[in-house]
């Protein structure tokens, strides 16, 4: 068995699209029509085109409880997934240049550096640097 | 301050809150990314901040989950996709053989470090 996919629930496919790729530079692997006007739209990134897809689900529209999850998530602050990078404190000036809002601004724990963002698709996402 | 905020800094003040054991394993993981010219094994390592090898590994391990040695195996990735040859990667990443450090890289990755090369130069073209 592999890893190879890690899901995002998203409230809206096109507006996630555009979140994902634009602001934070994914690209797109897979993009192919399903029933129901949904689409199965995998990204990767740039720099590790043959790592895990990020798969944009639109589940929260279709199935109750994972919009309730994901607003609780989402109240309590908690981030859905993490991404690593190379310095947050560069990736926080970046987005924030772009309107990005961050719940948590660059945070030093331990042997990491981390900040948490709203992916405007109903998600936080935290970005880590090792430290 | 939400509920996430709250738990960070709870997890902050309960395991991460000794500086000096914090800053001794940042500076021994600085100290192998920028030395790969030098002896990265453990016993010198333990010379850079002066700790005992066996504290050192014990620290490296709690804070990063990985001992130096398996850090090693993850930074002898990169020289091996940079199409470094097997044998020059070993003794870069201070192994003392390349049976030690083939049969921990494959214990690791899942193949040994030939096959996992070949992999990413066919991958990359």
């Amino acid at each position: 068995m592999k890893v190879t996919l890690i899901s995002i629930p998203v409230l809206d496919q096109e507006k996630a699209l555009n979140f994902y790729t634009e602001k934070l530079g994914f690209i797109i692997k897979k993009n192919a029509p399903l029933e129901g006007g949904n689409r199965w739209i995998t990204l990767v990134s740039p720099e590790w085109q043959d790592g895990p897809e990020l798969l944009l689900e639109p589940a929260p529209l279709h199935f109750e409880p994972s919009k309730v999850y994901q607003d609780a998530l989402m109240e309590a602050g908690i981030p859905w997934t993490q991404f690593d990078v190379d310095s947050v404190d560069a990736e926080y000036e970046r987005l924030t240049g772009m309107g990005v809002e961050f719940s948590v601004k660059p945070t030093e724990m331990g042997t990491v550096k981390f900040a948490v963002f709203n992916d405007t698709c109903g998600n936080n996402i935290q970005i880590v640097e090792t430290l | 301050m939400t509920f996430y905020e709250e738990k960070i800094n709870q997890i902050k003040s309960s395991h991460y809150s000794n500086d000096s054991q914090i800053e001794t394993v940042k500076a021994t993981r600085h100290f192998i990314d920028n030395n790969f010219d030098k002896d990265l094994q453990l016993e010198f390592l333990s010379h850079v901040r002066f700790t005992s090898k066996f504290h050192l590994q014990r620290l490296f391990k709690r804070y990063y989950g990985l001992t130096p040695r398996q850090y090693l195996i993850e930074k002898s990735k990169e020289f091996l996709k940079s199409g470094m040859s097997v044998t020059e990667t070993c003794f870069a990443v201070s192994f003392e053989s390349l049976g030690s450090f083939s049969k921990l890289f494959k214990t690791k990755t899942g193949k040994s470090p030939r096959s996992y090369q070949k992999e990413q130069v066919s991958r990359s073209n």
